[in-house]
């Protein structure tokens, strides 16, 4: 295909990435959403998870925090609070992380003010593994 | 006369603070690139986010989020933010002496005000001048910057808004313009004023997900966080710049101080000289 997505990934503390993909796809809140080039607008928020897009036929793999994916005329921009590109994620850190999570939900109730962060926390920690995984 | 012993001892230690002043240049320009470089990086997050929530509140009808509700001329709230320490030529100063003004003067009208402080230096100020408005003072914080502080600021400050202790909050902080000039500036962090879009850039039929409501109730607070966190990045930028050309003024000022000494120095040892040799020339001559 001749047609391509300029993808623009951006965190507060940088821009992540800025490249032209084939295919994205990204972890929509009503359920994965995938973008191709011709994609009518959308505006999207996203949930933690997995992103995942499509680059001279290679694939490759970003944990994201909650952000919200925008969609126009071919060009997406991904504005999240943290993206970690497969091959940057530290999995001792995002172990020990999981570790620490597991401990803190352990000792906590549910109705605990903190029962809702440190789940954050796993469900992020998760992700970082799972993403990990898939580095080349 | 200062004897020549004491003209030695103070150039000596005006070489030592030359030192110091010159290290804490050198720190401060270090830091500055960083700063500078967070800032900078940090603006095309901020604006894309301006950009998407201007779109959706100009679409959405006024006041059906309480964010971005107007209200009436209440109670508001001021963030100052200042560093933590000195030696930074006016910078406190002068951006405390404009908190301090913006809530005397009342230019926007408001019945009262609450002060809320990041940063030692402004609380050292302001303490003594309107120390019954400080609701709230965060000390040693500007060190290590990160999107966690400026969303536990944002979650205090959008709190009391919403449950209507204050009808307007306003940012006063130091934006960054270059390494030596920094801008006194006070913006309205809420209600949130949405930026006017030009032309019809933005006519396109969205498709929302989940809504357009549920995205927008999303994007507001955190809308809130991304502007401290920005705010926050530029004060401390522009804190580093303002420390390194107050040190550097400083460094040159010493410089010049030892070129005045050491000349005051080199005056009186040769009038020690000139002394000693009259006295043994006359004393020869009496000889004679």
């Amino acid at each position: 295909m001749s047609e391509k997505l300029k993808l623009e990934m951006v965190t507060p503390y940088k821009r992540v990435l800025s490249e032209e993909v084939e295919e994205l796809s990204a972890p929509g809140s009503l359920g994965e959403v995938g973008v191709l080039p011709g994609h009518t607008p959308l505006l999207t928020t996203l949930n933690v998870g997995e992103l995942t897009y499509k680059k001279d036929g290679e694939t490759f793999h970003v944990a994201v925090n909650w952000g919200y994916v925008e969609v126009e005329d071919d060009t997406v921009t991904v504005l999240v609070e943290t993206a970690e590109p497969a091959d940057q994620i530290d999995l001792e850190r995002a172990k020990e992380a999981l570790g620490r999570a597991e401990d803190a939900l352990k000792s906590l109730s549910p109705e605990d003010k903190d029962f809702k962060v440190m789940e954050a926390a796993l469900e992020r920690a998760v992700i970082r593994i799972q993403v990990a995984g898939k580095r080349h | 006369m200062p004897s020549l012993k004491d003209i030695k001892k103070r150039i000596g230690s005006v070489k030592n603070t030359q030192q110091i002043t010159k290290a804490m240049k050198m720190v401060s320009a270090a830091k500055l690139r960083r700063a500078q470089d967070a800032v900078v990086a940090a603006r095309p997050y901020a604006d894309k986010m301006l950009d998407v929530l201007s779109n959706l509140a100009l679409r959405e009808e006024s006041g059906v989020h309480p964010l971005l509700q107007e209200r009436g001329k209440g109670k508001a709230l001021v963030v100052l933010m200042t560093a933590d320490r000195g030696l930074c030529g006016g910078f406190n100063t002068n951006i405390s002496k404009k908190a301090e003004r913006f809530v005397r003067e009342n230019e926007e009208g408001f019945e009262d005000y609450d002060i809320l402080i990041v940063g030692r230096k402004g609380n050292e100020y302001l303490k003594s001048r309107v120390g019954d408005k400080i609701t709230k003072v965060h000390e040693h914080v500007t060190g290590n910057i990160n999107f966690g502080l400026a969303s536990l600021l944002g979650e205090e400050i959008i709190e009391p808004f919403v449950n209507e202790t204050y009808d307007a909050v306003f940012l006063v902080y130091n934006s960054f313009q270059s390494a030596i000039s920094q801008e006194l500036t006070v913006s309205q962090l809420l209600p949130i004023v949405p930026k006017e879009i030009e032309g019809d850039g933005y006519s396109a039929e969205y498709i929302y997900e989940p809504s357009r409501g549920e995205v927008l109730e999303q994007i507001l607070p955190k809308h809130i966080n991304v502007q401290i966190f920005r705010a926050l990045l530029e004060s401390v930028a522009s804190e580093h710049g303002a420390r390194m050309t107050a040190m550097d003024s400083a460094s040159k000022n010493a410089s010049e101080m030892i070129g005045k000494l050491t000349l005051q120095y080199n005056r009186a040892r040769q009038a020690a000289i000139t002394k000693e040799l009259m006295e043994i020339i006359s004393g020869a001559e009496s000889i004679k």
